[in-house]
C-alpha cells in the first residue's frame, strides 16, 4: 500500500472531533489529506507520539486518539507498547507506518527490518485487538469496524513511500500549531 | 531558579512524611502520577499512591515515556506528575529539552535524588550522578525546588501551581527518603 493512498481511506473514516498524533513521513502526507487543528504534531522526537497519545487518551476518554506512528519511532518506544496495553484506554487506536526505514532521516533501513514483528511486539504487551493490513481493498473493507470496537486497537500498515515530500518542519513544531490544536480541543469541551 | 538554600551546609531536619506529601500532591490538583520506581521515594511515596485510587498511577517503561503523556494530559486540561529518580531524569534530557522546554508545557516532574547525602546540598554532594542535577536543570533554564524536609513540603502546591499557571516545566528534588 503506498502510504498517501492508505492515510486517504484512513481519512474517511476519521470525523471532526478525533485526534490524530501522525508522525514524520505520515504527518507530512496527512497533514495536507487531513488539515484540521485536531491533528496533535509536536510530540518531539525519539518516538514519544505514542505515549503523548495516551495521555491525550486518559485526559478526553470521550475522543477517539489515533496514533500513526513510524516504525523506526516505535522501534525507539517499545516499552510503550506495554504501558498502553497496561493502561487499556479504549479509545485509543495505534497504527504503525511500517516501511522498513528511518525515512525521514535519509532512509536508512531499521534494525531487523524484514524481520521485526510489530503485531508479535503488541499481542505480547497486552494489546487485545491486532491486525496487519497489506492490501488496500482489505484495509478499507475492514477500517471502519476496526475504529468501531473498542481499544485499544493496534494495526501494522505495510505500507511504501508516497514518494518526495516537501518537508516544512514548522508545520509539525511551530507554536502557532500547538496553539491551534489547544483552542480547538478547549472549543470542543464547552 | 533555585528556591529555599541559602546556607551551604545545613542541618538535617530528620524526617519527610510521605503523607504530607500526598496530601499536597492531592491538594494541588494532580489527578495522575506516571511513574518508573525511585528508591528514594518507593515505600514512602510510591507505595502509598499505588493503594490509593486517586491520583491514578500509571506505571511506564522507562521515563521519557512520562514526559509524553504528561504533554498529552496537559492538553486536556488534567494535572499529571511524574515521579522518578534522577537517573531517569538525565535519561530523558532530550525529552524534557523538545517536550517540556521548548513547547512549553507543564511537564512536573518529582525526582528523587539516589544516593544524596542528608542534609549536604545537591551541588556539593559526593555524588557525582547528584552533583551535576541542577547544574544540569540550570543550563536547561528549568525550576527547582529541594525537598528534604516536612518543612519544605509546602513549596509542592505552588511549585505546581506556577508550572500550570505559566506552562513550563518544574522539578521537585527529594533529597532524602519519605517516612
Amino acid at each position: 500500500m503506498k502510504r498517501d493512498e492508505c492515510l486517504k481511506v484512513l481519512a474517511r473514516h476519521v470525523t471532526d472531533i478525533d485526534i490524530v498524533l501522525p508522525v514524520y513521513s505520515a504527518a507530512f502526507d496527512w497533514i495536507d489529506i487531513r488539515p484540521h487543528p485536531l491533528n496533535y504534531l509536536s510530540h518531539g522526537a525519539m518516538g514519544l507520539a505514542s505515549s503523548h497519545a495516551l495521555g491525550l487518551a486518559l485526559g478526553r476518554p470521550d475522543r477517539r486518539i489515533i496514533v500513526l506512528d513510524g516504525d523506526g519511532s516505535l522501534l525507539m518506544n517499545l516499552g510503550s507498547l506495554v504501558t498502553i496495553a497496561a493502561a487499556a484506554p479504549p479509545n485509543l487506536f495505534h497504527f504503525v507506518c511500517h516501511n522498513g526505514t528511518y525515512e525521514a532521516n535519509g532512509g536508512h533501513p531499521i534494525p531487523g527490518r524484514g524481520r521485526v514483528d510489530f503485531c508479535g511486539f503488541a499481542r505480547s504487551a497486552g494489546y487485545p485487538t491486532v491486525r496487519e493490513f497489506s492490501d488496500l481493498n482489505i484495509f478499507e473493507q475492514q477500517i471502519g469496524a476496526l475504529l468501531a470496537g473498542p481499544g485499544p486497537v493496534f494495526a501494522d500498515l505495510k505500507i511504501t513511500s508516497s514518494g518526495p515530500q516537501e518537508r516544512d518542519y514548522s508545520r509539525l513544531h511551530g507554536p502557532h500549531v500547538r496553539q491551534a490544536f489547544r483552542a480547538a480541543l478547549a472549543a470542543a469541551s464547552l | 531558579m533555585q528556591q529555599g538554600v541559602s546556607a551551604d551546609i545545613r542541618e538535617p531536619e530528620g524526617f519527610l512524611r510521605g503523607s504530607s506529601m500526598i496530601s499536597e500532591i492531592k491538594a494541588s490538583r494532580i489527578e495522575f502520577v506516571i511513574s518508573v520506581p525511585d528508591i528514594t521515594t518507593s515505600e514512602g511515596l510510591l507505595r502509598p499512591l499505588s493503594q490509593g485510587s486517586t491520583p491514578r498511577l500509571i506505571r511506564v517503561c522507562k521515563e521519557d515515556e512520562g514526559v509524553g503523556i504528561c504533554a498529552g494530559l496537559s492538553y486536556t486540561g488534567r494535572r499529571s506528575l511524574l515521579l522518578i529518580q534522577q537517573t531517569g531524569l538525565l535519561d530523558s534530557v532530550n525529552a524534557v529539552r523538545g517536550v517540556a522546554v521548548e513547547y512549553a508545557l507543564p511537564i512536573c516532574m518529582m525526582v528523587g535524588l539516589l544516593e544524596k547525602e542528608p542534609g549536604i546540598p545537591p551541588k556539593q554532594s559526593k555524588r557525582y550522578g547528584v552533583r551535576i542535577v541542577e547544574p544540569i536543570l540550570d543550563a536547561m533554564g528549568i525550576a527547582y525546588h529541594e525537598i528534604e524536609g516536612d518543612a519544605d513540603v509546602a513549596k509542592i502546591g505552588p511549585a505546581i501551581d506556577d508550572a500550570y499557571a505559566h506552562s513550563r516545566p518544574v522539578v521537585l528534588l527529594i533529597g532524602r527518603r519519605p517516612s
